[in-house]
């Protein structure tokens, strides 16, 4: 009911609901899966068997409380599937600045995220110039592994390198200056995302209380 | 003007100096180069002429760095950064690396400084029509090719407004075509009257664009004065630099019997 409400319904209305529900199952697969097989069989209150396999017992308490737990893992990776589906990073850095959060913390949320897709590309400029020089990293999975080494080394290092200049960079445009940057955009913030925003503040109060009073099961 | 009076260097940990009585003065309006070979103290110039170090970069200096007659030894790298900007050799790592578009990534600087949006609006509008790339406004800066990488983080330099400009082999990772743009946009700077200092192995664009040129050994001035005199100094290669290709064309020339007035020369 809560995934229901707190995801599919807003990412059905921004048009993402089928990537959120790829991603997110996705996602949660491994521990939605572990969760299961732990919980349906190993259950300790479990008691009312439904499933044998020789000499492991499946049981329906176990079941039940596995399919809340998947609904838990659900609707977390939901929530920040939607999130990273609908949100773009520089507009949260720079709503997160204009609301006063430190310039350095704000440029160091973004550049992690904008690094990720350079490393990838660098990983792959090194893989294939590995491969080139007779890395093998096909066949066996030890094989694959022993072949990770040699490409993981020289995009850590290559990074940490950059850093110094980097660092030189920022520093000649004025990064390290004390005060408030000015802020060339604003992100859009619509009535409605404000009302949505106050509706989720409200909303926690309101399920704590339903939660422990035993309104939501 | 920007002038470099008795000034050494010696980075901390090192037992010796990487500068040592370094006299320069780069009037506005002119292109410096400097030429060395690898270790000669061209990048260390270059830092210390544009004041990351020692504010960045740990080290003693001595003697003094004047900035239009003001000696700046006292000025943060935030206040220096309006007078003096410095461009390095790889173009990716000049690049922020947080901003969406090339307008994001010139405006950058004045956002750090703080200017009001209206005067950042303006000066980041002039900086990408000065360089000419007014059409790359909006697309991703990660996703340009390094000649116009170089061009939006000398851009982004500009926006600033500094009067004095110091690269350190900005067409190091350049192709041709990309040289080119770089080395025509920083005659057009000169022409503004901006002081320029550039520190580079290719000598052909050091002879293209200085008129004036020095050449660093050990970290201490071997040769010194007009380009086309430097640049035809046979201890040039002595000191470890390549000749420009005019030079070895008129060398080779020579060689074979080809009249010297039929092979163009430096200076003009």
């Amino acid at each position: 009911m809560l995934w229901t409400a707190a995801v599919a319904v807003p990412a059905l209305g921004a048009g993402v609901f089928r990537q959120l529900l790829r991603t997110s199952l996705l996602l949660s697969l491994p521990l939605a899966l572990s969760a299961l097989i732990v919980n349906v069989f190993f259950y300790p209150g479990g008691s009312t068997p439904f499933l044998r396999i020789g000499p492991i017992v499946g049981t329906v308490e176990g079941l039940r409380f596995a399919l809340e737990i998947l609904a838990r893992i659900l609707a977390i990776s939901g929530a920040i599937t939607l999130f990273y589906l609908t949100t773009r990073p520089s507009d949260l850095v720079v709503d997160l600045e204009r609301r006063g959060v430190s310039a350095r913390l704000a440029f160091v949320a973004n550049a992690s995220v904008q690094t990720v897709p350079a490393m990838v590309e660098r990983a792959a400029a090194i893989a294939m110039a590995q491969r080139a020089r007779g890395l093998d990293t096909e066949g066996s999975l030890w094989r694959r592994i022993r072949g990770l080494v040699p490409i993981v080394a020289p995009v850590i290092l290559g990074s940490i390198g950059e850093v110094e200049e980097r660092t030189l960079a920022l520093e000649a445009r004025g990064f390290t200056r004390p005060g408030r940057r000015t802020l060339l955009w604003t992100p859009l913030d619509s009535r409605w995302q404000r009302a949505a925003r106050w509706g989720l503040v409200l909303a926690i109060p309101v399920l704590v209380v339903a939660r422990s009073t035993g309104l939501l099961g | 003007m920007l002038v470099l009076r008795s000034v050494s260097y010696r980075y901390a940990g090192s037992p010796r100096p990487s500068l040592s009585e370094i006299d320069l003065e780069v009037g506005d309006g002119e292109v410096l180069g400097i030429v060395g070979a690898n270790e000669a103290g061209k990048s260390t110039l270059c830092l210390v002429a544009s004041g990351l170090a020692p504010r960045a970069i740990r080290g003693t200096l001595t003697g003094s760095v004047l900035v239009d007659g003001e000696d700046v030894s006292s000025w943060p790298m935030y206040r220096l950064v309006e007078r003096v900007g410095i461009g390095f050799q790889n173009p990716a790592t000049q690049l922020s690396g947080v901003s969406r578009t090339v307008y994001d990534e010139v405006a950058f600087g004045l956002m750090n400084l703080g200017v009001p949006r209206e005067v950042l609006i303006e000066r980041t509008a002039n900086a990408l029509a000065a360089m000419r790339i007014d059409d790359l406004a909006a697309r991703d800066p990660n996703r340009l090719s390094g000649g116009q990488m170089q061009l939006v983080a000398i851009a982004g330099l500009l926006a600033m407004q500094p009067r004095h400009i110091v690269l350190d082999e900005p067409t190091a990772q350049l192709d041709p075509a990309g040289t080119q743009l770089v080395s025509d946009a920083l005659v057009a700077l000169a022409a503004q009257g901006i002081s320029i200092l550039v520190a580079e192995h290719k000598t052909d664009l050091i002879a293209r664009i200085c008129q004036r040129s020095v050449c660093l050994e050990a970290g201490r001035i071997a040769l010194d004065g007009p380009t086309p005199t430097i640049m035809a100094d046979p201890r040039l290669a002595e000191l470890g630099v390549a000749e420009p290709s005019l030079v070895r064309l008129r060398r080779l020339a020579r060689q074979a019997g080809v009249p010297p007035e039929r092979i163009p020369d430096l200076a003009g």
